[in-house]
């Protein structure tokens, strides 16, 4: 037993002691707003119409979202994985580049590109597409913000298949299309499986662009912000947890299925 | 008719240098050369896998050199075999089949006809990683097989195998060019060449320096570095030059040592072997006899077919004595020793 007990130098105390700080500050305000809702509260604010219209519309935008745009994001994380060009490096800074700047300037630059005045904007209402104040809008915002989580997962998943099994399969007589469909897909997919999640709980919980492109119809995160403003923090609280605890059961089925991957 | 001419890639401090040979149709075509010679680079080259900086590649009179992968009628074997880890045994071999081949009864008899000849039948339902390495070796064989190859590219096909497994994958690779099969083989064991080629081709540090059938190459080799694969440890390119006294033709290998051939029609730079077998060693001065010299003993240690010598005789040369038994009066590492070399243990012939 004696030698089980290692000495602790004053060093690792003050680690130990630091470490514990930075996991209270993440546990202690989420903790807290948990134990102050009762779970009837949860229930009450969970039968509100307006709250569950919200919650499906979130998830169903950004669920959209995601999917329509991996279809593009998915082949081009692929190619920045495969390829070495001039300017790759510029390029995977511009995936990059919505995660760094301020999201409601983020909101802005897309209500300008979306807006009926603008290009995009007259070329959808052409198709009978309009976007700001709508859905499509919603998700044009939330995938502006959330695709780089996708497309970097993606890369790195693409980046460590080795090269040589798509080699081969190109031997082996298969188009480079099938390669990446029946090679590069399947040996990347949890990768880009825990990006799409990743993804997706992005930007559901996108708060900042989405409330300049369309305060209505309102998504969650936005709803929470009203009852704030109007109605103060303790009506707002149960709709935040409740809101909370669905992004979290997202977040715990992404460390899931990373966690799968070490195993398989 | 495969046809490389002048292939020449750079690769930072590496390149492969004008590589040129030409492969039959029903070939056996083995590559050989130590790790690092650029065996591997030349088959990715053929295969398409990387493109040269210059050079040309002809299949059949046409110029394939630049041609896409997947249109290149090679089946490359990789060295790590790269089975697909995602799909199963029967998957990895029907890959190159595609949807209406796979189910079509012709491409089920293929895929039962291959694995049946290559013993791997039993093995369709498996994943890749519960195989053994000579299990995965003829499911890699198998897969590229299917896809009717008209060259067989193996890089390194028996290097990873246990050496239980060598010959049955050995004489599998046989029996398929038995049938017809051209094959390029790439190797560091010379045994391996010996016992499969038809035609061998050696590279060195990028570049192919001697070609021929095994007989030819083995036999006559032109470089220390071929001699050294052929198993001749005493091989030398000296000069020929006249006794002064006796007008005969000798070959001086170093201050100390010169040797007296048979007279011989030769000229110039010469390739000399001599046997190890054909050197005896002596205590005292023989009494008789040419080629008679002193040396000193550098090193004796125990081999497979009895004893070998190291001897200095300003270089070093080799000596076997297949009894184990040396003459008495030879002991010692660091004893001066007088030698000789018998006169049929000695092979002169023009590089």
């Amino acid at each position: 037993m004696a030698l089980s007990v290692r000495k602790y130098s004053g060093f690792d105390l003050l680690i130990i002691f630091l470490s514990g700080l930075v996991l209270l500050f993440i546990v202690a305000p989420l903790l807290g707003m948990l134990l102050r809702t009762t779970p009837g509260q949860l229930f009450e604010v969970s039968g509100k119409p307006e709250v569950m219209h919200s919650i499906v519309l979130t998830l169903g935008v950004s669920f959209s979202a995601t999917l329509v745009f991996a279809v593009a994001a998915v082949p081009f994380a692929y190619f920045l994985a495969r390829r070495t060009f001039h300017g790759r490096r510029l390029v995977n800074g511009l995936v990059d580049l919505p995660i760094v700047i301020p999201h409601t300037a983020a909101g802005i630059a897309m209500l300008g590109f979306i807006s009926r005045e603008s290009v995009t904007g007259k070329a959808a209402s052409l198709l009978g597409l309009e976007l700001v104040g709508r859905p499509a809008g919603i998700a044009l915002a939330m995938a502006f913000v959330s695709l780089p989580f996708l497309i970097n997962a993606a890369r790195d998943g693409f980046a460590s298949v080795p090269v040589r099994y798509e080699k081969a399969a190109l031997n082996l007589g298969a188009s480079p299309f099938r390669v990446f469909i029946t090679i590069a897909l399947p040996l990347a997919w949890k990768q880009i499986l825990s990006g799409l999640v990743l993804m997706f709980a992005r930007g559901m919980s996108e708060f900042g662009a989405v409330v300049i492109v369309a305060y209505h119809p309102m998504v969650t995160p936005v709803l929470v912000y009203e009852w704030f403003g109007a109605y103060g923090l303790r009506y707002a609280r149960p709709a935040a947890v409740l809101f909370m605890l669905i992004a979290l059961a997202f977040f715990i089925v992404l460390r899931l299925l990373t966690h799968r991957r070490h195993h398989a | 008719m495969l046809e490389v001419r002048q292939l020449t890639r750079s690769f930072g401090d590496f390149s492969l240098q004008n590589i040129s040979f030409t492969v039959e149709r029903g070939d056996y075509f083995v590559i050989l050369g130590l790790s690092g010679a650029g065996k591997s680079l030349l088959l990715e080259l053929l295969a398409g896998l990387e493109l040269p900086d210059s050079g040309q590649i002809l299949l059949n009179g046409k110029d394939i050199t630049r041609e896409k992968i997947q249109r290149r009628p090679f089946g490359l074997v990789f060295q790590d075999l790269a089975i697909f880890p995602h799909l199963s045994v029967r998957a990895n071999i029907a890959y190159s089949l595609n949807k209406r081949e796979g189910k079509a009864t012709a491409g089920q008899e293929k895929l039962t006809a291959i694995t049946r000849d290559l013993g791997i039948r039993h093995l369709l339902d498996r994943r890749p990683e519960t195989l053994s390495g000579g299990e995965l070796q003829r499911v890699a064989l198998a897969r590229v097989l299917v896809h009717d190859p008209e060259i067989l590219l193996l890089d390194e096909p028996l290097a990873s195998i246990d050496v239980s497994l060598k010959a049955g994958i050995r004489s599998l690779l046989r029996k398929l060019h038995r049938n017809g099969q051209t094959i390029i083989h790439v190797t560091h064991d010379e045994e391996e060449a010996v016992s499969l080629a038809g035609k061998i081709a050696v590279i060195q540090d990028g570049a192919i320096i001697q070609q021929g059938t095994p007989g030819e190459v083995f036999s006559k080799p032109g470089s220390p570095f071929v001699a050294r694969f052929a198993g001749h440890p005493n091989f030398f390119t000296p000069r020929l030059e006249a006794d002064p006294e006796s007008g005969k033709p000798l070959v001086r290998l170093s201050n100390a040592l010169t040797i007296n051939i048979p007279p011989t029609m030769l000229r110039g730079k010469i390739c000399l072997i001599i046997d190890p077998a054909a050197i005896r060693l002596f205590a005292e001065k023989p009494p008789a006899g040419e080629n008679v010299f002193q040396a000193m003993i550098r090193e004796i240690y125990p081999s497979r077919q009895g004893l070998e010598i190291l001897l200095d005789a300003g270089i070093p040369l080799l000596v076997k004595y297949p009894d184990a038994k040396l003459p008495e009066g030879i002991v010692r590492e660091g004893d001066t020793v007088w030698a000789m070399i018998a006169g049929n243990g000695i092979l002169c012939y023009q590089d």
